[in-house]
Formats: structure tokens, sequence, C-alpha cells
């Protein structure tokens, strides 16, 4: 057992004229998850606490949050992982905030929504699968792993500056399908990223690539497609 | 107050609420209402694969896999349904991949596939190549490109909106009540059709491998609606879930030739009395009990209750040879590191992540983790509700993936069939919900059709006693899990019924913190924990009552199946103290009832 103080973000519009926070102090395992804690907060100590969560192992996306200053799944962040006894949970950045740890995610959908992240093949289907070759499969594989946590959109010192940008979880769903093989519409894809609100608004400060708790090389997907766009093939 | 009017409204965006709205919503006007964002559903979290006898590496036919899943089942699957299920699988296999879902390839570019427990060539016994996978995130990638292709296809969503109540007049179904979690409005969605497929309810059992989200609410809200609930007793414990946490480690480790060692550093599989035919590739049931049994006996890892899963290239290869195992071309199966890394990554992320070890290096502790309902809300092979012994149908009423029962999976459910079982049948409810639709008008809604659910909520946000959820919850968890689980007696489901109801009058005497509308997520955890507490009962009933073993119903006092008078499903109804039983026939078609041996 180890002793943690967990200091938490609150925010409650129908209480609260402003945020401020609430320290607690308990005893934890090392191999605690923070999702854990926050459970254990709202289970004995106050049930207000309020977060999303739901598959409690990194898969689904739910409990990306702000974690001693780093976005994170608070279900993949062990006690001990964090090398510290203090331990502040916060909120994404760049999103409205609803309740404590809960954001509006709406702006989020509404930029991946607009990269066209669904497959386009008009062509008939055959009888039986579209074949595709092992090295083809592996050209988009990273990208495929994306659960749309928001991690990365809500890292990114562009994001923050700009909320039109499209953000790097928009542009990880773009290649998923602009370097499939079995795909036709990477050309518009390319033309919706190659707008001021686009790619170009990445400076490759690598805060997605950090933040992701898939380990997709974002920063290297987001160049794959500046690199489509600026030379017009996908190679 | 806000009301909504929809053709086919559909609760549940996980695969099986996303198939069926695809096709609904093609002749339909439709809406999907989920609790969580779609993606967030749980059928991200399969890993494994999808079951289909494409015979992409080697020779294999539906009519094999028809067969393995009645033989899986214990012959409590519907023959008919499970022909219809495994007919389909190939077709429906292409269709996915035809909307762009990136299955893994094999050397000439086709849908590669993997083994799987209980899925096996039926002419030598030998566990065949059916398993269609994306990696170990088949379910990821299933749900992901059902969600693109809503997108594509402008289906509308509610999303965050949690179903609270079914809205049934003596006509039929005219709609369903949900809260919009951000606002703690009510809104009535008036229907004609509606579809149920909120998933499971893992979470009655203290390890699990479901989620948070898996709290049953389909089930329970149908059981209160006086709809039985079919084959609750069969719930399945999966071998391997990661010691304590039940996190999932997929059958496709064992399928790469993972094998499960006891502490006396045996592979306790081959035994006498377990299976030593196909071993660790045995269906579920058979392998979480056999696990129970080596920990019981004292052979856990260091005595603990736990052995190890081992995937290390040595082990895989050391045991590939004493087996014989080939590769489909007649090579001799050899697994190195690299293969095993870009197989699964996942459940090597997750290992270190959760345990510090590396799987390809060391070996993983493992236990058996609550799973998967076999039962559930009782359907035809269209997904239409039905409610009695003589397959009553309800009209415009749907249920359609976990918490619908066909019942294909019948006493256990074989691995790759769930995510079958949501795509076929959620495309054929789907079809079906808006077939009925256009032919029949809305049924008039009754004077006040959110008073039931307003009254749930009502009674919890007054309560004003002295009881923690959390407490109820804990509880509930832990008995379940030590007398409802692997292995029951009537003693232990006698002891584990009377505190679920102990619990269940505790519940009326909760307190909760938050009393407020926007998120209140305690308001909801204490009615999903209700739902659960009903679902406990109900299936503790049913368990006690079948008085055999049978798939993932496990008897120590009753330990063999007894056709004679146990070869029928349970309905069962929940009343206001009390839960009334019924049976109905099980369906046959070709298939006799023979011992099963793996
Ligand atoms: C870890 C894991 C691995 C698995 N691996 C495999 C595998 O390899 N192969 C296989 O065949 N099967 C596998 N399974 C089983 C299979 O994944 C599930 O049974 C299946 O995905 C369930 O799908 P569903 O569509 O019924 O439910 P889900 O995908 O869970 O969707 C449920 C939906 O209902 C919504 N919902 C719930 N309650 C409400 C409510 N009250 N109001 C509104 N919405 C609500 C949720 O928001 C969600 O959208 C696995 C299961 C687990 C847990
Ligand atoms: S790319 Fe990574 S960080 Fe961004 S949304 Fe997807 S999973 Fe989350
Ligand atoms: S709860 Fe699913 S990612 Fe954390």
């Amino acid at each position: 057992m180890k002793k943690i103080t967990l200091k938490l973000f609150r925010y409650n519009p129908e209480t609260d004229k402003k945020p401020h926070y609430d320290t607690f102090k308990m005893e934890v395992e090392p191999t605690d998850r923070v999702l854990d804690l926050m459970e254990k907060v709202k289970g004995y100590e106050d049930g207000t606490l309020s977060f999303r969560r739901s598959c409690a192992h990194g898969v689904c996306g739910s409990c990306s949050m702000r974690i001693n200053g780093e976005n994170m799944l608070a279900c993949k962040t062990l006690v001990q992982d964090l090398g510290t006894n203090k331990i502040t949970v916060e909120p994404m950045l760049g999103l409205t905030v609803l309740k404590d740890m809960i954001v509006d995610m709406k702006p989020f959908f509404i930029h991946y929504e607009s990269v066209m992240p669904f497959f386009v093949n008009d062509e008939p289907d055959p009888a039986q699968e579209r074949l595709q070759s092992i090295e083809d499969r592996e050209r988009f594989d990273d990208t495929t792993k994306c659960i749309m946590c928001g991690a990365c959109t809500t890292s990114c010192p562009s994001f923050w500056a700009n909320e039109e940008y499209v953000g790097p979880a928009a542009i990880v769903n773009a290649h998923r399908f602009i370097f499939d093989s079995r795909d036709k519409a990477a050309a518009e894809r390319l033309q919706i990223l190659n707008d001021q609100f686009g790619v170009y608004r990445c400076r490759t400060i690598f805060n997605c690539t950090v933040a992701c708790p898939r380990d997709i090389q974002i920063t290297k997907a987001i160049g794959e497609v500046k690199k489509a766009i600026a030379t017009g093939n996908l190679d | 107050m806000k009301q909504h009017q929809f053709e086919v409204v559909v609760v549940g965006a996980g695969g099986a609420g996303l198939m069926a709205a695809l096709y609904a919503s093609k002749t339909a006007s439709t809406a999907v209402i989920s609790k969580l964002y779609p993606t967030r559903s749980h059928t991200g979290a399969a890993q494994g694969g999808i079951g289909a006898a494409l015979g992409n590496l080697e020779e294999d036919h539906p009519e094999w896999h028809t067969y393995d899943t009645v033989k899986g089942s214990d012959y409590l699957g519907d023959q008919d349904a499970i022909e219809f299920m495994c007919e389909e699988a190939p077709s429906i296999v292409y269709e996915l991949e035809h909307m762009g879902l990136p299955f893994s390839r094999t050397e000439d570019g086709k849908i590669n596939q993997r083994p799987f427990g209980g899925h096996t060539n039926n002419d030598t016994g030998r566990p065949v190549t059916r398993a269609c996978y994306a990696a170990d995130r088949t379910g990821h990638m299933i749900l992901q490109t059902l969600y693109q292709q809503s997108i594509k296809n402008k289906v509308t969503f509610y999303d965050e909106f949690q179903a609270l109540d079914v809205i049934v007049t003596d006509d039929g179904v005219a709609g369903v009540v949900a809260l919009e979690i951000a606002t703690g409005e009510i809104h009535v969605f008036h229907a004609k059709s509606v579809i149920f497929a909120t998933g499971g309810w893992g979470r009655v059992w203290e390890i699990t491998s479901n989620a948070y989200a898996y709290t049953g609410d389909g089930v329970a809200i149908t059981l209160r609606r006086g709809i039985p609930a079919q084959d609750m007793e069969f719930f399945q414990f999966h071998p391997t879930g990661i010691y304590k946490m039940g996190i999932l480690i997929t059958e496709g480790v064992r399928g790469e030739g993972g094998v499960l060692i006891n502490g006396k550093g045996e592979r306790f599989m081959e035994k006498e009395g377990y299976a030593p035919n196909v071993k660790e590739l045995a269906s579920r049931d058979v392998v979480s009990r056999a696990m129970y049994l080596e920990m019981k006996a004292g052979l856990g890892i260091e005595g603990k209750r736990y052995l190890y899963l081992d995937v290390t290239p040595e082990m895989v290869n050391k045991y590939a040879t004493l087996d014989g195992r080939t590769r489909p071309d007649g090579t001799p199966y050899r697994v190195t590191s690299e293969e095993i890394l870009s197989k699964l990554p996942d459940i090597i992320d997750f290992c270190e992540t959760y345990l510090g070890i590396n799987p390809v290096t060391q070996p993983m502790p493992v236990q058996p983790t609550a799973h998967y309902g076999m039962g559930g809300i009782p359907t035809d092979k269209f997904g239409q509700v039905v409610v009695d012994k003589k397959n009553k149908i309800l009209p415009g009423l749907y249920a359609v993936g976990e918490n619908g029962c066909v019942s294909v999976h019948g006493a256990n459910r074989l691995g790759t069939n769930s995510l079958l079982d949501l795509v076929v049948f959620g495309k054929h409810s789907g079809l079906k919900a808006a077939e009925y639709a256009r032919n029949s008008g809305y049924i008039p809604l009754p004077e006040n059709p959110a008073a039931f659910a307003e009254e749930q909520l009502e009674a919890l946000r007054n309560s004003d006693g002295d009881e923690h959820i959390s407490d109820i919850g804990n509880e509930m968890k832990e008995v379940m899990f030590d007398h409802v689980g692997v292995f029951r007696t009537e003693e232990g489901m006698s002891k584990a019924l009377g505190k679920i109801r102990e619990l269940k009058v505790r519940f009326k005497n909760i307190k909760l913190d938050d009393k407020g509308s926007v998120f209140n997520m305690d308001i909801l955890n204490a009615w999903e924990l209700s739902n659960l507490l009903d679902i406990a009962e109900v299936t503790t009933v049913s368990a006690l009552k079948r008085k055999e073993s049978r798939g993932a119903h496990a008897r120590d006092d009753y330990p063999e199946r007894n056709d004679k008078k146990w070869m029928k499903h349970t309905l069962a109804w929940l009343k206001e103290d009390d839960v009334k039983l019924d049976y109905k026939d099980v369906v046959f078609t070709k298939f006799k009832p023979k011992k099963r041996v793996y």
C-alpha cells in the first residue's frame, strides 16, 4: 500500500460559479489504475464526482483525462507509472467542460465526420472478399487502432489556438482510408485536408504522438498525408 | 419531456445495434439511442475473431460450423437458428469486408483465419482455422466499420441517452423512454418497432471481462414489463482473464499455440477427463472447469488461484512438436517472437501495462473471468421477441446481440460466434423491424408514457437511507462469483439467493449524493445496480431449479447432463417478490444429442 494525495478538478454547472479542486488522501496499491482511485472517491467519498468510463482496459476511449498535466487514459495509467504520490486529475483542454472530467465531445466528432471517415468504393462488390496483400494491409495498420479518445487533439497547441483546426484524430482517421489500397476516395479526403484548417495547422510539435494511448505514430501519419497532398501520390 | 417519432428505434449502438440500424434505415425512419458514444460500445473490446467457414486456409464447411456450434451449446441451442447463422456466416463476413473492414490477410490476399476453441474439422476432430480476424482487435474493427458506415448512410443518433423503459400496450410496442444524460431530461420515442441491443450483464460478477456499462439494461427493462428472460442460468466464464483484474486474454492466444500450465509445470488440459484431443482448444466451459479443478486441487501457481497461460515461442514450439501440429500447407508449426508480436499486439500491450510482463518471454497469470450471457430476451431467428413457451410474438419488439437469446449459443457459446450472431441477427432484425413498420401504424402512446421511468428515478433520487450502492454492488458481485460461478451447488446457490434478496431490500434504503440533473451518473449507476440485482436473482433462481450439469451450468451435486428431464429452455418471469419459471422445447433438425468429448 502507498499513501497518495489525489487532487481532482471539480465543476458542477448546477451548483458552482467556477471550478475548484477537491483533495483526497488515500491508501492505494501501486498497481491501481487512476480510474480505480476515482471509482473509490465516487463510491465512498463523493457520489457527485462525474467522469466517463466503460471498458476499464484502454480500448473504448471513454476516460481520457489530464493526469499530472498530460493526457492519458485513467484506466490505462497505474499509480506506479506516475512516479509521485501527488496525482492531479483534470479534464482535457480545448473542449468545454460540462461537469467535472466530462467535456463536450461534439466538436471533436464533428471534425472526425468532416474527413469522410468511411470506406468508399462504388465498383460492384466481388462475390468474395476484395484481395489485399499483406504489405498493402500493413500500410495503414497503425491508424486503424484509433479509439477516438481525443487525447491527441486536446493536447495540440494548434487546436487550443483555433478549434476550427480538424486536429490530429481526424487526420489519423482520414489516413486510415487514404492509404487503404481498396478505397477510392483518397483524392477527395486530401482535398478536404488541404484547407486552411487542415493538415498545415500541424506544426509537428509531437504532443499528439506522446499522448496517444494506442501508440499511433500520429505525427508520422500527418506527415504522410502532407506529403500526399504535396506530391499528389500515395507512395 | 420531449417527444420524438421514428418508425424504428434501436436501443444500443454496438455491433448488433449498428447492424440493425444500417438495415432498418434503408427503408424506415430510424434512430439509435445509446448510453455510450457508439464507438465506446463493448463490441470494440472483442479481440479474437468472427467465425465463418470461408475455408481460406484449409477445408471447411458451414455444416461443420453448425455441428460444432450445436455440440458447443451442449445441445441446448436451437438447431434451425444455428444452421441459419452458420450458413449466412461467409456472406456476412464478405459483406463486412466490402464495407471496408481491414481484416488481416493471408499470403494470397484473402481474409486470414485462426483456430479457436471448439471449432473443428469434423472428419479429423482437429482444430480448424475458422476465426476471421483483424490482429487481436477484430471487435474494434467491426464496431468502427459499422459506425463509419452509419455516418456514411446518415443514421440518426441520440448519443448519451439512456433507455429506462419500453412502452408496451395490449396491441404491441409503442416506443421507448430515455433519459438525456447531459441534461437529465426525459425523452419519449414513439415508434412502431423497437430493437433492444444493449449488450451483456457480466458486472453481476466480481472478476469479469465486461465493461462498467455491462449492466443488462435491456433484459431488466423487459423483465419489468412482464417479458420473460430465457436460459439465464447459462453464463460463460472465459478461461483466461488476467489474474484479479479479469481483463480478457483472447482464446486466439491458445489458437496461436499458447498452452495452459499448472503449479507443477504440467500442461494439464491433456489429462484424461479434461480434453486429451484438442486440449487448450476445447470449449470454454470445459477449459474453465478444468482450471477450477486444478486450482481446487492445490495446483494453482504457488498454490494460489491462478494458472499460467504461456505463449512464449519455446513453449509453443515444444508442444506443437509433441502434438504434431502442422501449418495448413503441411509444414511443421513453428512460431517466432516477431510473429506473436504481430498477431497479438494488444494482448502484449495489456500485459505490459497491467502486469509489467512481456508475454513473448514470460507466462501470463490467468483465472476464469465472467464473460458472456448465453441467455437473454427470447427471440426467433428474425430477432422478434417471443413471450411464452409457444413462442407467441410480441408485435414490434426485437432483441439482438448479447441481450437477445435466439438461441444459437444454448448452454455454452463458442468463441467467435457472438460477433457472428451480432451481424447476422442484427441484419435480419433490422430488416424485419422495417418491414413490420411498413405494414403497420403507430400504436397510440398511453396517457403518461414516461410515468414508470420517472417513478423509478424519483424513488432513487428521494431515497434517504444509509446504504451505499458500492457496498451493495460489491456484496452482490462477491456472492455471485463464489456461488453462481464456474461450479455450483444447491447450498451455495441458496445462500446466494438469500443474499441477493437481502440486498434488494437494502437497496430500497440507499442514499445518493448527487441530486442534480446534469450528468447525474450517481443516479444512473444506482438504476443500473437495480438491473444487476434483478438479473442476479433471475439467474440464481433459474440455476437452482435446473438439476443437471450442462454447458456453463456445472453443478457438483448433479454432475451429469440429464436430457430426459432437462433438454429444454428456461423461461423466467420477474414477479414482485419472486421469479416464476416455465420451460420451452429445444428445436432439433439434424443432430441428436451425444456425450460431449473434446
Ligand atoms: C473482452 C471481450 C472480448 C470478446 N471477444 C470476442 C471475440 O473475439 N469473438 C466473439 O465472437 N465475441 C467476443 N466477445 C463477445 C462479444 O464481443 C460481445 O458479446 C458483443 O460484442 C456484444 O455486442 P452487442 O452489440 O450485443 O453489445 P455492445 O457492443 O456492448 O453494445 C451495447 C450497446 O448498448 C448501449 N446500451 C446499453 N444499455 C443501454 C441503455 N439503457 N440505453 C441506451 N443504450 C444502452 C451501449 O451504449 C452500447 O452501445 C468478447 C467480449 C469481451 C467482453
Ligand atoms: S489517434 Fe490516439 S490519441 Fe488520438 S483519438 Fe485516436 S487513439 Fe486517441
Ligand atoms: S474506460 Fe475505456 S478507455 Fe478507459
